[in-house]
């Protein structure tokens, strides 16, 4: 293992030293338990959003706490939900009186850590709405599965939710925005590597030289299939292809079309697949009213890419346009 | 057959030995499933305890105990083993409130409160591949023998035996739950390291509580790989 840290144990504190240390001007940081609050917080009056999950997809979701997005983050170990007593925490921490805004990622460990603390917020008198995001469409959604996994639609909701919230409107529509989210919303992504989690001190999965994974899940589950390493051509056209079909998204349809590097993927790539993902839709008559590109929700260091669809209509791009300044994601503000 | 909070902190600190005796086993059989932190975890949210229990004291109320317990678990094991156990453990404080002392039907009314906390909590049933494959029957094994009035040893040892055999069971199973439902039929053939680490919660318990001899248990081979 080759890596950039001190000591494996302490990754995740020492990330949360240098984010307090670089973002002074956006978020404050607990250590006991983690927490990335908004500097303001408690913005009275607004609905508060809080969101978290494992470390190691960076920015998400620290780099996304400020103006315009998330008013609280709770990272937990690398690839490890946080607990309750943390989501707790940072619950009453951004409460400003207009109830808390759980987004939760569709994992077992994060949805139990999730509902547990949202029961102990309710239990204080503080009014806790959570909303599921499941857009991986690698995953079956059955009876037999723990359903879609959660993952880039994911960031589009906080930005989202995040202007809705800044907008004045209340918990249950900006709950309802999160809900448009995760109903219009698909993704799939793809490895060419593996990623190696600095406790583990090895790769999670192997994946030989000429090989991809088609569905990869950003702790390196498996996807839909493993086979031989194609061109961006053909990956975007695997890629898109399953998300078009899944929604189903139709010619006319505008989207915001997100492509999202996983950590070990220069931004170079991303344009080439930006490229072939713009002739793709266009090609279906599938217009994109908006793009994302670069690492937002990332797998520590594995090479790969995802990419995002997400219908929009004029509400939709009105919150995706209204000003955000994060340490991830910065515009008109 | 009763206990006290010290025969119950007894029974946490085994467990805590047996979950650090078996750190890397428990990892391995998650590494095959899932993602490779069940012995992690559940020793880092053993060793909480312990340190909290040695810290604070034990007490005599066996409810305090198991709260002590469960709300360590919450906060330190993360992942869906911690609100799991921590549940299991919460559940199990409010049945036992108040009580400086368990029999048998104690004990009974204690796991049977748990373990319909941690199937409303997971929503896993029998045959999912979950530690509820080990943890319900054992519960209803050592229901049944308080139930025929058998003795603590007679009552665990039911409960041994049950939750190994539930172990067992989850090895052909294909997950529906967690983590590991992701790779479907590829799940068949291994272990379920909740299972597993659930076992050697109830063996420490007959072990240590029902006095039951190691030999009687094949100690410790539950977390051995089973392949098929």
């Amino acid at each position: 293992m080759k890596k950039l840290i001190n000591l494996p144990e302490n990754v995740v504190r020492e990330e949360l030293e240098g984010i307090a240390l670089a973002h002074a001007d956006l978020v404050r940081v607990s250590l006991d338990p983690y927490m990335v609050i908004r500097n303001d917080a408690p913005v009275q009056g607004k609905v508060g959003l809080v969101s978290g999950g494992g470390s190691g997809h960076e920015p998400m979701h620290g780099g996304f706490v400020g103006l315009g997005m998330l008013d609280a983050a709770c990272p937990g170990e690398v690839f490890t939900s946080p607990t309750p007593d943390q989501i707790l925490a940072a619950t009453k921490a951004v409460d400003g009186g207009a109830g808390v805004l759980h987004i939760v990622k569709n994992y077992t460990g994060d949805i139990l850590n999730f509902e547990m603390a949202a029961e102990l917020a309710r239990e204080e008198g503080i009014e806790v709405e959570a909303v599921v995001v499941a857009d991986d469409v690698a995953v079956k959604d059955s009876l037999y599965t723990a359903g879609r996994r959660g993952v880039g639609a994911t960031v589009l909701a906080e930005k989202l939710c995040g202007a809705a919230a800044e907008n004045g409107l209340g918990l249950k529509q900006v709950a309802d925005v999160c809900r448009h989210v995760d109903e219009f919303g698909r993704s799939m992504g793809m490895a060419l590597t593996s990623c190696v989690p600095p406790s583990a001190g090895r790769a999670t999965f192997e994946l030989a030289d000429d090989e991809m994974e088609i569905g990869i899940g950003i702790h390196g589950e498996p996807g839909r299939e493993r086979m031989k390493l194609a061109s961006a051509h053909d990956i975007v056209g695997m890629l898109a292809g399953a998300l078009v079909e899944d929604l189903p998204f139709r010619a006319g349809d505008e989207v915001l079309a997100f492509v999202n590097g996983l950590g070990g993927t220069p931004l170079i790539e991303l344009y080439v697949v930006y490229r072939e993902l713009d002739r793709f839709l266009t090609d279906k008559g599938i217009i994109i009213g908006r793009n994302l590109v670069g690492s937002y929700i990332t797998s520590l260091e594995m090479a790969g890419c995802s990419i995002t669809l997400l219908k929009m209509d004029a509400d939709m791009t009105a919150l995706w346009d209204a000003p955000v300044k994060t340490a991830g994601l910065r515009w008109g503000a | 057959m009763t206990d006290t909070a010290a025969d119950v902190s007894r029974w946490i600190h085994a467990f805590q030995a047996e979950i650090a005796e078996h750190r890397v086993r428990l990892t391995e059989l998650d590494a095959a499933i899932g993602d490779a932190d069940h012995g992690t975890n559940m020793d880092r949210g053993m060793r909480a305890v312990v340190a909290k229990l040695d810290d604070a004291g034990v007490g005599v109320d066996i409810g305090s105990l198991f709260k002590t317990v469960g709300m360590t678990l919450v906060s330190s094991v993360g992942g869906a083993s911690g609100p799991l156990y921590g549940t299991l453990f919460l559940r199990m404080a409010t049945a036992a409130a108040g009580l400086t002392e368990l029999n048998g039907d104690g004990w009974a009314s204690a796991w049977d409160a748990g373990v319909a906390g941690v199937q409303a909590r997971g929503k896993a049933e029998i045959g999912d591949k979950t530690m509820v494959d080990a943890l319900v029957p054992a519960s209803a094994a050592f229901a049944a023998a308080v139930g025929r009035g058998g003795s603590s040893a007679e009552a665990w040892h039911a409960a041994a035996v049950a939750a190994r055999a539930g172990v067992k069971s989850t090895v052909p199973m294909v997950a529906r739950k967690g983590r590991a439902s992701y790779l479907g039929e590829r799940s068949a053939g291994h272990q379920d390291p909740g299972a597993t680490s659930t076992y050697l919660l109830i063996e420490c318990g007959a072990e240590v509580l029902g006095g039951v001899a190691r030999a009687d248990r094949e100690r410790g081979t539950a977390t051995e790989s089973v392949s098929t």
